[in-house]
């Protein structure tokens, strides 16, 4: 009887952004995909992300930002999950983003960027391929 | 916690004492451990249980949409500022289609997120019927155990027969608003037996008095019949007014649990003593069906015997499946056929 685990996402909106068409498309993608989707909704601060994915002990986050404040809200995210030891948390970003800022986000750590128009079921495969839930004996 | 209770070889014990000392994180984990059904979680439920007892539940119902989870926020609030912590456990529903689900109650609880006081966990209720989650009562011991003073229950917003949050709570909150279609029908079956206090939110709304008034009839009704036979209690439901997205009214709610707190630990300790046996009889039976399950299974498995075999040759009608479970207990259990 060995249940498999279930994959737990928060998506979240950091910063003063209200466009949140995206981010509830990408929450129902995640929900029909077989994931809990735990949403907050807008105007997140990365410490607000923070603590909900600890005490929610998601295995992704995933940031929708469409304003262009990522290069701020982005690092500091990583750097408040290290601080909490809870770095193990994959995140992703999806939203508006200037080429050229793509490669500093991917060295902070954010695992991958999806950018406007990209299909919903390419996002699906990239989490089934790249987040595990977290394995029952490390508990 | 005494050392002797330590489990064979197992790193349980720290955990516990993570759990004991509120280590958010420790929590966190074991919670989902808890829903997952993760078998180490029980040594670590048995060593956590002693320490337990000492928070109060509330539980709050009510239609999709009435305003449970703002109201969950504006109480949370309210003990806040008494100094009290919080852990709040807020169910959606999972999609039948796919298993998933989209919890979306901590939109309105916001303003909590960075209040070491408060903890907050969503569920999925991962097909389980009766407006929680299976997994409820045991997250409840840890978050107990952990140290919160209340606990408030947010019960999955659908039709008519959540009433399972009246075995774990000990106030039960019933949530309407004005002008639900056939207006009080809609929280008629069942659910008026569970509310220790009636609230209607949206009180902003048209027809919120017709609503009140309709709310204190079916009560008044329900208690002269209760009179008739015998059955009063001296707990009189009140209803309340709310306006939850503006804090109307959350005074007088929390005023009125309170009340209802007062009145079960010093007039009604025989009520309140029923609510503590329904709890611990629903705990008891759960686990023990589970466990018995589980030893079924191994059994089965040691002896060759494979579920799905089994299921396959039940299907073919080769063997039905009451025979083949009874046949199969009393094999293990060893008692005469009378017994089983
Ligand atoms: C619709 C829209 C609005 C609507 C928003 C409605 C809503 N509730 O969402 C309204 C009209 C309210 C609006 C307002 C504004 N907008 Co506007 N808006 C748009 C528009 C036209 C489309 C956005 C959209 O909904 N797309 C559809 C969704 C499905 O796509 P998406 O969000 O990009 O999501 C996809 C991917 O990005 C990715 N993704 C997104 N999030 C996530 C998350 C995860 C985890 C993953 C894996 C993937 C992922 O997957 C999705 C599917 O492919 C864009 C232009 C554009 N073409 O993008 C401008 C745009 C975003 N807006 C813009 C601006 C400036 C504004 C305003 C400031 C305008 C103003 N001056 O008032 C305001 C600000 C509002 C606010 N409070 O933040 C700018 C932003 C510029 C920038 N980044 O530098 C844009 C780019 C227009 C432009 N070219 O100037 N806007
Ligand atoms: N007009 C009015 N709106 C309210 C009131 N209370 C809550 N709302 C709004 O009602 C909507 C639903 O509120 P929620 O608190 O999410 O309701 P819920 O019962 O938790 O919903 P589910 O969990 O989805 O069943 C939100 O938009 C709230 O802002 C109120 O007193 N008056
Ligand atoms: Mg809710």
């Amino acid at each position: 009887m060995s249940q498999e685990r279930k994959l737990r996402v928060l998506v979240a909106k950091p910063g003063l952004d209200g466009h949140d068409r995206g981010a509830r498309i990408i929450a129902r993608a995640l929900r029909d995909a077989g994931f809990e989707v735990i949403y907050t909704g807008c105007h997140q601060t990365p410490e607000q992300i923070v603590q909900t994915a600890i005490q929610e002990d998601v295995d992704l986050i995933g940031l929708s930002i469409l304003s262009g404040a990522h290069n701020y809200s982005f690092p500091r995210i990583m750097e408040l999950l290290k601080e909490n030891g809870a770095d193990d948390i994959t995140v992703i970003g999806g939203g508006i983003f200037p080429l050229e800022d793509i490669p500093k986000l991917k060295e902070v750590g954010i695992k991958e960027i999806f950018t406007p128009g990209t299909k919903l079921e390419d996002i699906i495969k990239w989490v089934r391929e790249n987040v595990k839930p977290r394995r029952v004996d490390a508990a | 916690m005494p050392p002797e209770i330590k489990q064979e070889g197992d790193d349980s014990m720290s955990i516990v004492e993570k759990v004991l000392e509120g280590d958010v994180r420790a929590v966190a984990r074991l919670l989902r451990d808890i829903d997952d059904q993760v078998p180490s979680t029980r040594s670590i439920l048995q060593q956590l249980y002693p320490h337990t007892g000492k928070a109060y539940i509330i539980g709050i119902t009510g239609p999709p949409g009435a305003g449970k989870s703002t109201l969950v926020d504006q109480m949370t609030t309210y003990y806040r500022k008494l100094g009290k912590t919080v852990a709040i456990l807020a169910i959606d529903p999972t999609s039948p289609f796919s298993g998933g689900a989209i919890l979306g109650d901590r939109i309105r609880m916001q303003r909590h997120f960075l209040d070491p006081g408060v903890f907050i966990r969503s569920l999925a209720t991962r097909g389980h019927f009766g407006g929680l989650t299976k997994s409820t009562h045991d997250m409840i011991t840890v978050l107990d155990a952990m140290g919160k003073n209340i606990i408030i229950v947010e019960t999955v917003g659908v039709g008519q027969g959540e009433v399972e949050i009246a075995e774990c709570a000990h106030t039960t909150l019933v949530v309407t608003v004005p002008g639900l279609g056939d207006d009080i029908q809609a929280i008629k079956a069942g659910i008026m037996e569970i509310g220790n206090i009636f609230v209607v939110n949206k009180a902003d709304r048209e027809g919120a008095k017709k609503t009140v008034q309709e709310l204190r009839n079916l009560l008044e009704m329900g208690k002269k019949f209760r009179m008739e036979t015998g059955a009063t209690n001296g707990w009189d439901p009140p209803v309340i007014e709310t306006q939850a997205h503006k804090g109307i009214g959350i005074d007088e709610l929390c005023e009125a649990i309170e009340s209802h707190r007062e009145y079960l630990t010093t007039q009604a300790l025989d009520e309140l003593k029923k609510i503590m046996v329904k709890r611990a009889l629903h705990q008891f039976s759960e686990t023990l069906k589970d466990e018995l399950f589980k030893e079924m299974m191994r059994r089965m498995e040691k002896k060759g015997m494979n579920i799905d075999d089994l299921a396959a040759k039940i299907a073919d009608k080769e063997v039905d499946p009451y025979s083949l479970s009874r046949s199969l207990i009393r094999d293990e259990l060893k008692e005469p056929e009378s017994a089983v």
